[in-house]
This record gives structure tokens, C-alpha cells and sequence, in this order.
């Protein structure tokens, strides 16, 4: 009992104190970090999808696999819901 | 589930139309404003939970049909992977409209701000409407299939205790 105490209290302390040195290095606020990615759809995007909105561009354009994931998850969790409460139904 | 209060009841009358008016301007500008497909179907599916919760199922009895949201469902998901595939003539998802000087979504887009135009985007718009017609219908039916079973409850519980109506 006391040895799981001494684990737990050992593992708290590691964790907070990952938790605060990562705080501390964090990137301040108001400089954001523009990745050569990011640069090249903002500055390119716009004309090469041919869309105003370089987000919806991203999302349905550049990664369209993507969207087509998250519309797949959308439809596996309608179908679990609705194999779930068709059985409650009855 | 039965209906909520008077108070109830009647903002959702109010605020009804427009919420799905609101999601349908988001899904159709989702290649010019923020929002898209995902964000105006979730919208009017929070129309569709709002009255749903608000009437209870009984007394919106053949307004909403589980059948109908599902064939939506479908519907949107077949047309959204159709889309995807007319672009295969080079890539999967490629938008081959987009610049193309059509009269469907083709118009060039200006470099830099600028006001917008519907006509532009290629792909990216109907693509918005086959997610966004998913979307709606696919948390529709959650929403309804939820409320289906709380209300059959209700009428179990009803004909169990002989309480009546």
C-alpha cells in the first residue's frame, strides 16, 4: 500500500513537472510559427484552387482524403447509433 | 418525449426558419466565408434537434422520417465520392472545374482580398453541399433515432403504471 503511494506520488511529480517545463517553453502568444508549408498555401493557395477561402480549399482540395475520412467516421457512428437504438426501439 | 413548455415551443417557431436558412448560407458560401459543408449541415441539424426536442416526436409524426434522412445520408455520401472521382483523370480529388473559365464554379479568382464571387472554386462548392446534405442528415438521424426511443419509454412507462394519458 505504502509503496503504491510513493509510485503514485512519484509519477504525479513527474508528470506536473513535464507539464510546467512544457508551460514554460511554450510559444508566446501573438508570434505564430509559419511553416514553409503554411507560407506556400498562404501565399499560393488562393490562386492555385482557385477559392477565397484557403481553409475550405485545404479541407475539401489539398486534403480531400481527409474530409472523405471524417465523413466515413460520421457514417460509422450513425450506423452504430442506429444499430444501437433500432434494438432499444423494439 | 413529450412537447416542453409554451415558452419553449414558440421561440423554436420563431428561431426555426431561421437557423436553417442560416446553415443552408453557410453550407452554399462555404468556398467564401468561414464555415463549410460540416459547419452549416451541424446547424441545421441543431434546427432539426431544437423542434424535435421542443414538439416531441408524437405530434411531428411524418415531418421527419427516418427513411428520408437516411436515403439524405446516402445520398450525400455517394455524390460526395462522385465528385471526388471526376477529378481522376489526373488524381483522386482533383478539382478539375476550378479556373477553368465555365460557367460552373469556374471564374478566376483575383490574387489577394477581394470581395468574392460564387462562381469560382471548381469543386469546392458542390463538394460543401454533399457534406453539408451528409452532415445534416447524418446527425438528423441520431438526434431523431434518440428521441424515437425516449418517447417509446415514455409510452411504456404510461401503459406499465396505468397512469393513462
Amino acid at each position: 500500500m505504502k509503496r503504491r503511494k510513493v509510485l503514485f506520488l512519484f509519477s504525479f511529480l513527474v508528470v506536473t513537472a513535464f507539464f510546467f517545463s512544457m508551460a514554460a517553453a511554450i510559444h508566446p502568444f501573438g508570434e505564430p510559427y509559419i511553416s514553409d508549408m503554411g507560407r506556400f498555401l498562404l501565399e499560393e493557395a488562393q490562386l492555385e484552387a482557385d477559392a477565397n477561402n484557403i481553409v475550405t480549399a485545404v479541407v475539401f482540395d489539398y486534403r480531400g482524403f481527409d474530409t472523405l475520412g471524417e465523413a466515413t467516421v460520421l457514417f460509422t457512428a450513425v450506423l452504430a447509433i442506429a444499430a444501437l437504438f433500432r434494438r432499444l426501439a423494439e | 418525449m413529450k412537447s416542453m413548455s409554451v415558452i419553449v415551443r414558440t421561440i423554436t417557431r420563431l428561431v426555426y426558419g431561421f437557423l436553417l436558412v442560416f446553415g443552408l448560407y453557410v453550407i452554399a458560401h462555404g468556398h467564401l466565408t468561414p464555415g463549410g459543408g460540416f459547419q452549416g449541415g451541424a446547424i441545421v441539424a441543431s434546427g432539426l434537434a431544437l423542434s424535435l426536442v421542443a414538439f416531441g416526436l408524437s405530434n411531428l409524426k411524418g415531418r421527419v422520417r427516418e427513411g428520408f434522412l437516411s436515403a439524405m445520408e446516402s445520398l450525400g455520401a455517394i455524390s460526395f465520392i462522385s465528385l471526388a472521382l471526376v477529378g481522376l483523370g489526373s488524381t483522386f480529388f482533383y478539382n478539375t472545374l476550378a479556373g477553368r473559365g465555365g460557367l460552373v464554379f469556374g471564374e478566376r479568382v483575383l490574387k489577394g482580398p477581394n470581395p468574392g464571387d460564387m462562381n469560382t472554386a471548381g469543386l469546392i462548392a458542390p463538394m460543401n453541399w454533399a457534406v453539408g446534405i451528409k452532415v445534416l442528415a447524418g446527425l438528423g438521424t441520431v438526434v431523431y433515432l434518440m428521441v424515437l426511443v425516449g418517447s417509446l419509454r415514455d409510452e411504456n412507462e404510461e401503459e406499465t403504471t396505468g397512469e393513462g394519458e
